[in-house]
């Protein structure tokens, strides 16, 4: 405790809690009003309505909800396999190339997705593969993207895990694909979900790359909450806003309750 | 990110066959990153010739457009990271030395920002503070004006705040990180001997706090950088950042090779940012 007296602590807590007032809870509380305000022309809007919801979901924009949910889906269930990969399998390189290596896999979160965009579409306008103007190069670009995300943390429940489980199996006479299937993922379980969960979460509110590349049948909902903000629809856009952000949490919050064997051990 | 932390397994000195399993994710990652990025490289170079030249270089740079692109990418990305950092650091404080029942919870659920999009806070924010928002309707009722009084938001300033409130979280979790290994004895030994709390805030807690603030901040003069949804969602005529040129380049205008040229100053910034965040993350360790 670092302020003893009452008033002290009160201050602080006040100020405390006008700052996460104003900063995170009235941005929040006002994309929910919005998506229910049917008129408003003054502070508060007049009316509530459900109408909006209804649009976002039936409207120009309808599918993007599925879109958007698909694309995750693939992007990082592709990100999984891939991050769990690179991350376990740099465990058998020496110490100098892990290093180098470690940076390799991380530098795509630090390049703007914006660039990530352009360069697909530059790389894959032209042969020897055209993918431009399909949905596959959207999910690529989510793919990519993300894999610096579910490679961090993987590696980070790698390096957290306490070598003599594998090793006592290895002495046991346990085979590497053994091990790795029966010791090391078993154990690695709660990263593996918790890097999905990111990852999905990342690709759900993707922007920049999709914007680049998307083609006219394949709309995220990102794009969909811009376009219909852009022409003016901003309630819509609200709706819409509030179904990407309750799917990204429920997906969250039910990977997080989901039971894990390393953890009923 | 704390990967560099593994304790190497022993291992013979001879070459490991199990290494080359290494392979499928390197050419995974050269394949739809690095042969593209490499490309938009080679076309900042050539432009449609075949030809190397910097020519584009040349013409880009010395556009108004770009230099001011440029500047309000540098600009707004150091105003926000230092708003991040002194919003992270008082919120920090607060949550660890001054606890309150739900103070945990409290921090867990503005952790769970950091997976939200960041153009929501710049759409929220146009029903708050934009020229029909909540604020200036009501004042505009309140004092009776005919225009909106508040007209921020269309500046950078609108960004920066939207900037801020996005990216504090990730300043906010070294922090809190940092703050959990001081001991409490040492604080409350530091009270008996009469120093009060602003002593301690800057003779104890501060100077534990400088690693993460460090880490904390050059990420968010990362993330500021590549930002690019808050502007695209804020759309001021006037603030134009380097991603959202690329963008209007690219879409808008067609013209690649222009876009190409910017991508490749834009990734330059970003990259020594982020050799920057690395640098301090093992340094500091």
């Amino acid at each position: 405790m670092l302020v003893w007296s009452k008033s002290g602590r009160a201050g602080s807590w006040a100020v405390a809690a006008l700052l996460l007032g104003v900063v995170y809870g009235l941005p929040m509380a006002m994309i929910a009003l919005a998506s229910v305000a049917g008129q408003w022309n003054a502070a508060l809007p007049s009316q509530l309505t459900l109408v909006h919801y209804a649009q976002a979901v039936d409207g120009d924009y309808g599918q993007a909800l599925r879109t958007s949910v698909l694309t995750g889906l693939m992007a990082s269930g592709a990100a999984l396999v891939m991050g769990s990969w690179a991350a376990l399998t740099l465990r058998a390189l020496e110490a100098r190339h892990r290093k180098l290596l470690d940076m390799v896999f991380f530098i795509p979160s630090a390049v703007p997705s914006v660039s990530v965009g352009l360069g697909l579409l530059v790389a894959f306008s032209r042969p020897p593969v055209l993918l431009n103007g399909t949905s596959a190069i959207v999910v690529i670009a989510h793919f990519v993207l993300i894999s610096a995300f579910t490679y961090g943390n993987v590696s980070a429940g790698l390096a957290g895990l306490p070598p003599e489980y594998e090793q006592v199996a290895a002495s046991l006479g346990a085979r590497p694909l053994y091990r790795l299937w029966r010791v090391t993922l078993p154990l690695v379980t709660p990263y593996l979900i918790a890097a999905f969960g990111l990852s999905f979460a990342l690709s759900m509110g993707e922007l920049g790359a999709t914007v680049m590349l998307y083609p006219p049948g394949w709309v995220t909902i990102p794009v969909g909450i811009f376009a219909l903000t852009d022409r003016g629809d901003v309630f819509e856009g609200a709706a819409l806003t509030m179904l990407l952000a309750a799917t990204t949490l429920a997906v969250l919050v039910g990977l997080s309750r989901l039971p894990t064997r390393a953890a009923s051990r | 990110m704390a990967t560099e932390a593994v304790a190497p397994a022993p291992r013979q000195a001879s070459f490991d066959p199990q290494a080359l399993w290494i392979a499928p994710p390197v050419l995974v990652l050269a394949a739809f990153f690095f042969y593209p990025l490499g490309l938009i490289a080679a076309q900042s170079l050539t432009g449609d010739s075949d030809s190397l030249s910097l020519a584009h270089y040349g013409a880009v740079f010395a556009s108004r457009l770009f230099q001011n692109a440029l500047l309000h990418t540098i600009g707004i990305a150091l105003a926000a990271s230092a708003g991040c950092l002194a919003l992270g650091f008082t919120l920090a404080l607060i949550l660890s030395f001054v606890p309150f029942p739900g103070a945990r919870v409290l921090s867990r659920i503005i952790d769970t920002f950091i997976a939200l999009p960041t153009f929501l806070v710049a759409l929220a924010f146009t029903f708050i503070y934009g020229s029909a928002g909540m604020l200036n309707l009501s004042l505009m009722e309140l004092l009776h004006l005919e225009l909106p009084p508040v007209d921020f938001l269309y500046s950078a300033w609108g960004v920066i705040l939207a900037e801020v409130t996005v990216y504090t979280p990730f300043v906010m979790r070294p922090l809190l990180a940092a703050f959990s290994l001081i001991e409490l004895a040492q604080i409350e030994v530091a009270t008996s001997l009469g120093a009060g709390p602003w002593r301690i805030i800057r003779r104890v807690i501060f100077p534990a706090a400088v690693p993460a603030l460090l880490a904390g901040g050059s990420l968010c003069l990362l993330l500021t950088v590549n930002e690019f949804g808050i502007v695209l969602f804020i759309g001021a005529k006037g603030v134009i950042t380097l991603p959202l040129l690329v963008y209007d380049k690219a879409i808008q205008e067609f013209d690649y090779t222009t876009a190409c040229v910017i991508a490749v100053v834009n990734c330059a910034l970003s990259l020594g940012l982020y050799s920057l965040y690395r640098l301090l993350l093992t340094r500091l360790r």
